[in-house]
């Protein structure tokens, strides 16, 4: 009697972690995330049209695209908004020394080896991988970065690179088709991001 | 007693299960350091460390004084580096856009989207004071800044500040070309465009 309940009990869990590991929630896509300071991507980029690489400037060259020194941010706000009590952490920042805390918004598991600079230099564009940041007032996540998501891309890459020029603009689907990228065959090796 | 048993086996695997998402967050999150997460080793909470004072890493020691510092003798370089190539030009369009646009405008007159926000406007680079002032010059206001300009040496490298000196040049020479700066081609393709 007790069997048949512990067996519904033991399928209900397992649904139950599978849910929590891969629903939307666990990684939280479209919810964005509390910030020292609430910086706005849809401020900077979408009106000011400020480029990606004034502020995060590896992404071109470096795996890791990196986040702007308060440096960056004190090079306008030394005289813009320059008593705003949102940038009071700036300024605090800027006079202690001690770095801006950022949460991170699209965090891959430390087993999987990600690279910027390839995909960059490939033309994939950070839309296709980011969505419309422009649009954002706050950072939040635009896919749940799980495996499946990366080896839909792999598979068919040539369909998902564009010109180098387009890669930095935010522009809803990846427009233009360029012609097929030279890559290699291992684009689904496990090797390829589990190092 | 086999029907105990067999629950427990359940129970077990149950408790396995509820473990699962844990072991997978040890594995997602390994105690190293990825650049500049935080970290409780270090006083200023950052695993990205800055250079000791008075040290210096492999390959940065810059012994090259025009293209590190852009001085000659002294004084501000009157010369670039090297010759300027097509290609360097087009890199120091491209840093420029990125870089100093915002404030200095895409045609350098100071009218960039952060002045139109209320920055205090920049200056012309099509000055003559700046159109005279030596490349060395460039290099310096770009590396060190200059009043309420703050200093771009640790955003912009070397080769690209001297790329976008070079791209500045252009600009400044576009507004001040006159006739005798094209060949003959180039007149002839100027004047037919004229007569269209
Ligand atoms: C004025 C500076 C600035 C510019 C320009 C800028 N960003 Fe950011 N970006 C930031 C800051 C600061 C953060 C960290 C706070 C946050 O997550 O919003 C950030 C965070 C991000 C993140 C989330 C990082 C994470 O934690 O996973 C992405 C993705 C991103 N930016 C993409 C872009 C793209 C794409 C562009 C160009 C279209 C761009 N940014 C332009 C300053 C900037
Ligand atoms: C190139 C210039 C520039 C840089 C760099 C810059 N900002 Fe701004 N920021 C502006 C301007 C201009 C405004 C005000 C826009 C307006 O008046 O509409 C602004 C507004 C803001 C605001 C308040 C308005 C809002 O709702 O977004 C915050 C907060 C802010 N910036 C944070 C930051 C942070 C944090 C950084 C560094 C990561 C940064 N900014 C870097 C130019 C800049
Ligand atoms: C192929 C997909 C892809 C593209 C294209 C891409 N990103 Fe990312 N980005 C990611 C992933 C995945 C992460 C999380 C990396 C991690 O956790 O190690 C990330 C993280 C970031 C971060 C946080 C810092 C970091 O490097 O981990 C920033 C900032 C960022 N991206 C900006 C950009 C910008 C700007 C572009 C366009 C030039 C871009 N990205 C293009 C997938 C991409
Ligand atoms: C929108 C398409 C797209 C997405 C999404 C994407 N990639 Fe890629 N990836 C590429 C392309 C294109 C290349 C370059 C292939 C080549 O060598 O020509 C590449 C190459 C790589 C490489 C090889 C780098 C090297 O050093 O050889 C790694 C690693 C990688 N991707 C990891 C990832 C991971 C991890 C994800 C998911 C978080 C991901 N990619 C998502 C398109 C994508
Ligand atoms: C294009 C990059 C890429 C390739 C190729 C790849 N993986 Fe993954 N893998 C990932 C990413 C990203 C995650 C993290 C998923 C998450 O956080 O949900 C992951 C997670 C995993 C996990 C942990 C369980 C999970 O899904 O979270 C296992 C196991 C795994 N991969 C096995 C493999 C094997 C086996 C192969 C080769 C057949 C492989 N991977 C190829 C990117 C890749
Ligand atoms: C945040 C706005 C801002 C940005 C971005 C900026 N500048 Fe400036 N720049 C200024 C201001 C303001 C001055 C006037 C400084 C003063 O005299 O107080 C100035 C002055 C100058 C001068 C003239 C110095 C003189 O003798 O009068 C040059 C040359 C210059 N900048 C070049 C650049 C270059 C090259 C870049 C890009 C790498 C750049 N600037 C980016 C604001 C900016």
């Amino acid at each position: 009697m007790a069997l048949p309940a512990l067996v519904l009990g033991v399928a209900a869990l397992a649904w139950a972690a599978h849910a929590a590991l891969f629903s939307p929630y666990a990684t939280v896509v479209g919810v964005p995330v509390d910030q020292p300071v609430p910086f706005s991507h849809q401020h900077h980029v979408g009106e000011l049209g400020i480029d990606c690489r004034y502020c995060h400037g590896g992404v071109e060259t470096s795996g890791f695209a990196g986040f702007p020194a308060t440096e960056t941010c004190m090079t306008c706000h030394s005289q813009i908004w320059r008593d705003a009590p949102m940038l009071e952490p700036v300024r605090q920042s800027w006079a202690t020394g001690k770095p801006l805390r950022w949460k991170r918004v699209n965090d891959l598991p430390d087993y999987v080896y990600f690279d910027h600079s390839i995909h960059v230099q490939k033309g994939v564009a950070c839309v296709s991988c980011h969505g419309r940041v422009d649009q954002m007032p706050l950072t939040a996540k635009a896919h749940d970065l799980h495996m499946r998501w990366c080896l839909d891309c792999h598979r068919t890459p040539d369909h998902r690179t564009q010109p180098s020029d387009q890669v930095f603009v935010m522009s809803d689907p990846p427009p233009a088709k360029q012609a097929p990228t030279a890559h290699g065959t291992r684009m689904e090796d496990c090797s390829l991001c589990h190092r | 007693m086999r029907q105990v048993a067999r629950i427990l086996r359940v129970v077990f695997f149950m408790a396995s299960l509820m473990v699962f998402p844990c072991c997978r967050r040890d594995l997602a999150d390994q105690q190293h350091h990825e650049p500049m997460e935080a970290s409780s080793v270090f006083p200023d909470g950052s695993a990205s460390r800055t250079p000791p004072e008075h040290t210096l890493a492999r390959g940065q020691l810059h012994e090259d004084v025009l293209f590190y510092q852009g001085k000659m003798g002294g004084d501000h370089a009157a010369v670039f580096p090297a010759p300027v190539t097509r290609a360097q030009l087009e890199r120091g369009r491209e840093r420029y856009d990125i870089f100093c646009s915002v404030c200095h405008g895409s045609a350098g007159v100071g009218d960039g989207i952060v002045v139109q926000r209320g920055f205090p406007p920049p200056p012309s680079l099509h000055l003559d004071r700046l159109r005279d002032a030596p490349p060395g010059y460039f290099f310096e206001v770009i590396t060190q800044g200059r009043g309420l300009m703050y200093p771009y040496g640790s955003r912009v490298e070397a080769a690209d500040r001297w790329a976008i000196i070079a791209y500045i040049r252009a600009l400044q020479l576009s507004r001040h070309a006159t006739l005798a700066d094209l060949n003959a081609e180039q007149r002839k393709k100027l004047e037919d465009s004229a007569h269209e």
